[in-house]
């Protein structure tokens, strides 16, 4: 698993997004096209979750705070700077920041899993909180008003670089969302198949071994962890250019389903939490549209399906197959309860 | 002796609480020396080690190693300063195979370096052919020579091995003694155990803890002979 | 001296309702590590109970001290049966199951009750404090969560049961081997747990509106309450309860309730950098 090639499927995506770019906006209408380019921002929050979680371990259940603060960093510099060109670095290192400074407090601290899990959820519903309070003309950062629970009017779109009379038309929307998709995606690979991204993968699988074999852990995660941020916040910043901030993108509900897109898709693989979130997307507004089913209903039921039956992704398994799963089911339930407070 | 000790522990100790479970522990270690440590349960011989592998800070005394304290650093400094550890549950990278997991020893070194080292790390202890194997799926005895190859790979001067031997066979034994005595050619080795007739493949001196302290220190035949550690072990008598 | 006492009885009403959502959790949590993320539903159902069955005509403290908790009880029953066991010593895997039952049960509710906030008006009226109105309910609630927080600490410290559980929450082997049933001490503390939280959406049906999406505005202060209390299941809760209400409703007094949530937030996650393993990891460690 970990010696995969990494030429062949960046050369692959390359292809698949530059074909995307300049072959959908010509068979899509407009609507289709701005479904598109939401669906194609929250792959950029799954590819997140994929590297700290699927591939380094870090179970982060607050991912949506980075997604959110990336939005928000990018409405407000945009509508400060008046120019889409220099709210682009804010919607990164805005969250990368706070990353650092939250993933330095947890990871030098040697907070377990658990509490690590916990924290990361208080601190997006903290954000939430905060966000929801800022209705009112007194709360606004430079020009612009944070508008509380309705969310910020005025998001401003993104423009032609340095050109803020030239807003993007959605044709080009998709095509620079798409390309951040393979950028990140690109990105992601080669950060893997470094030494430092083999070590990322060791301290995932044992990280008393990795630090007995000189790796610094704490380091080690806390870099991992300000990189996903980073790329969640540019996720948020492209979500926020197709609807717009609100707070919601704090939310539980947020933070959850990035979360089921890597349980499905797979953990340790890059392409399949960017499927699943597709497929999950596309299975809510479908289920949403028929009104008969609660999407929510159907997301804890995969949820739950997942974690029971295959732990290691629902996308992974379907390649496998499914009697492995029963015989898992049952292994599993013996080993926990004889592994039970082992903690 | 004119050559300065690898390794010299200076009254070391440990409190929890107030139980002290190593009251004062002096230990030293010449470069390329090979010493068993041995004692009955809670002797301390555990805490001893996890003091020399950075996850117990000692709360009185130092561990200098080459002349730097490890009293108290943290564990990927202590490896990086040259310590290879091998851990009383192997500690593996199950999900990856076996070339990848001693691959891993090797940070820091460049990319045909690293995979000769590698090589040569798998051929010391014999394990070339699971090269591919993932580790999890290998049988117990194979696991533990895998982790050490992960941890001689690197050349460190002070190999610790904490019962190296436990749940393995006869055969596995007696490999894994020939692999420990090569070991020993060229770095200094510190074996936590039990197993009495590993130790004699092992020849070399042997420490003897009791009650967070050292009770003696000789070669094997001479520790067999002595009269204190028979009591200590047969249970007759509790002070030392 | 009427505003002191006010405030006293506001820090003490706070720490009151925090306590309260957090006990079933602690039950969980304390004497099974399962991370139930499900307990803001949990309550949720158990708010919604209340509501129907006093709509239906049931006496209100009955449906709130009686009717809740059983349905809700019943419910945690079936949860542990079809998933929790699956997945004991996974700490991670449950709370992403339970996760995922929480979704479950929000997109049910809501297709089930709708969206609208539902309620029942708070019993007993209010009395005067000075120029103040305090509500007689809340105090009646301080009252009960005293009262309940006593029993489970007598409970586990001087029944026989309660030494089982304790004894199969930290060894499970050696329990097992001295006849404890542990997959039916398991079963019988999540119920039990369950039914706690339901007993507190109960309660607090007459505070605050009942909604399906009401769960998270509890889960994570209970959460943070229960771990940053530690492993004890009363006297921890108990005390991270006080602690963190008192940050909170001095935080709220000061500035306002936004603030008030946030500073209880980060008092918590304070204390677990300085207390890792909780308040009762290091100070009242061993009991109950």
């Amino acid at each position: 698993m970990m010696t995969t090639s990494t030429k062949w499927p960046c050369v692959a995506a390359i292809g698949v997004g530059l074909a995307a770019a300049l072959l959908v906006p010509q068979m899509a209408e407009t609507h289709t096209l701005l479904n598109a380019t939401i669906y194609t921002s929250l792959a950029i929050y799954a590819l997140s979750m994929a590297l700290i979680w699927g591939y380094g371990g870090i179970l982060c259940f607050g991912q949506a705070a980075f997604f959110g603060l990336g939005a928000y960093a990018y409405a407000v510099a945009g509508i400060n700077f008046g120019d889409s060109t220099f709210a682009l670095p804010a919607a990164v290192l805005v969250p990368a920041l706070f990353a650092a400074v939250l993933g330095y407090f947890v990871f030098y601290g040697r907070l377990t899993d658990v509490y690590f899990s916990v924290i990361t959820l208080t601190v997006t519903l903290i954000l939430y909180k905060l966000a929801n309070s800022t209705a009112g003309e007194a709360y606004r950062i430079g020009e612009a008003r944070l508008g509380g629970f309705n969310g910020m009017p005025d998001t401003p779109p993104l423009n032609l670089p340095f050109d803020p009379a030239q807003p993007l038309t959605p044709a080009q929307g998709f095509a620079v969302t798409i390309a951040a998709l393979v950028a990140c995606y690109v990105l992601c690979k080669w950060i893997l198949s470094t030494p430092y991204g083999r070590a990322i993968v060791a301290v995932r699988e044992n990280e008393v071994r990795a630090e007995l074999l000189g790796h610094d852990a704490r380091f080690i995660k806390l870099t991992v962890f300000v990189i996903g941020a980073a790329i969640a916040g540019l996720s948020g910043m492209l979500f926020a250019t197709s609807v717009f901030v609100s707070p919601t993108v704090f939310s539980l509900a947020n933070a959850a389903q990035v979360l089921i897109w890597v349980v499905v898709g797979g953990i340790g693989t890059l392409v399949g939490p960017i499927l699943a979130c597709g497929l999950l997307q596309a299975l809510s507004a479908y289920l949403g549209k028929i009104g008969f089913i609660d999407p929510a209903v159907m997301l804890g039921l995969v949820l739950i399906g997942s974690v029971l039956l295959a732990p290691k992704g629902l996308l992974p398994m379907a390649c496998g197959g499914f009697t492995q799963a029963k015989r898992r089911l049952r292994n599993a339930r013996s080993a926990g309860l004889e592994r039970s407070h082992a903690s | 002796m004119s050559e300065p000790m690898l390794l010299r522990c200076t009254d070391v100790g440990v409190r929890f609480g107030g139980v002290k479970a190593l009251d004062g522990v002096n230990f030293q270690l010449r470069k390329g020396e090979l010493r068993c440590l041995i004692g009955p349960n809670g002797a301390g011989k555990t805490t001893f080690f996890k003091c020399l592998t950075g996850t117990q800070r000692p709360t009185s005394g130092r561990v200098e190693f080459r002349g730097h304290d490890l009293a108290g650093k943290q564990r990927h400094a202590i490896a990086r300063a040259g310590v290879g550890i091998k851990t009383q549950v192997p500690n593996l990278f199950d999900g990856l195979s076996a070339r990848e997991n001693v691959w891993l020893g090797l940070r820091g070194l460049e990319k045909p370096e690293r995979a000769r080292a590698t090589d040569r790390a798998l051929e010391r202890v014999g394990i070339t052919g699971l090269a591919t194997r993932v580790v999890g799926e290998l049988a117990h005895g194979q696991r533990q020579l895998v982790e050490l190859a992960m941890v001689i790979a690197r050349g460190p001067e002070l190999v610790l091995l904490d019962e190296p031997a436990a749940g393995m066979t006869r055969e596995e034994v007696e490999r894994l003694a020939r692999v420990v005595l090569e070991i020993a050619r060229e770095h200094a080795v510190v074996v936590v155990e039990h197993d009495m007739q590993f130790i004699r493949m092992l020849g070399g001196h042997v420490t003897v803890m009791h009650q967070g302290r050292v009770l003696a220190e000789d070669t094997l035949e001479q520790i067999l002979r002595n009269q204190t550690v028979r009591d200590v072990y047969l249970g007759r008598s509790n002070e030392a | 001296m009427e505003l002191l006492a006010l405030t006293l009885l506001q820090v003490l009403n706070s720490i009151a309702g925090l306590a309260l959502v957090s006990f079933g959790l602690a039950v969980i949590f304390g004497m099974m590590r399962v991370i139930n993320l499900a307990h803001g539903e949990f309550i949720m159902l158990g708010g919604f109970a209340t509501v129907f069955a006093h709509g239906m005509g049931v006496n209100i403290w009955i449906a709130m001290l009686v009717i809740s908790p059983l349905a809700v009880g019943a419910l945690g029953l079936v949860v542990e049966r079809l998933i929790i066991r699956h997945l004991y010593g996974r700490m991670i895997d449950t709370m992403l199951a339970t996760w995922g039952l929480s979704l479950l049960l929000i997109g049910l509710a809501t297709t089930f009750f709708g969206n609208r906030v539902m309620g029942v008006s708070a019993p007993l009226g209010s009395f005067a404090l000075g120029a103040y109105s305090v509500s007689w309910y809340e105090q009646v609630i301080l009252i009960i969560v005293c009262l309940l927080y006593a029993a489970g600490y007598a409970l586990l410290r001087f029944t026989r049961w309660g030494l089982m559980a304790r004894a199969t929450m930290q060894l499970p082997e050696m329990a097992a081997s001295l006849g404890v049933a542990r997959t039916r001490v398991f079963a019988t503390t999540f119920t039990v747990g369950a039914a706690l939280s339901g007993l507190a959406g109960g309660l607090l049906a007459p505070l605050a509106g009942v909604v399906p999406t009401m769960g998270a505005a509890y889960v994570a202060k209970a959460f943070i309450t229960v771990i940053t209390g530690g492993a004890s299941v009363v006297v921890g809760s108990g005390i991270s309860a006080t602690l963190l209400s008192v940050v909170g409703t001095g935080a709220t007094y000061l500035a306002n309730p936004v603030i008030g949530d946030v500073a209880l937030l980060a008092a918590a996650i304070v204390l677990l950098r300085l207390l890792p393993t909780g308040i009762t990891g290091r100070i009242f460690k061993g009991y109950p």
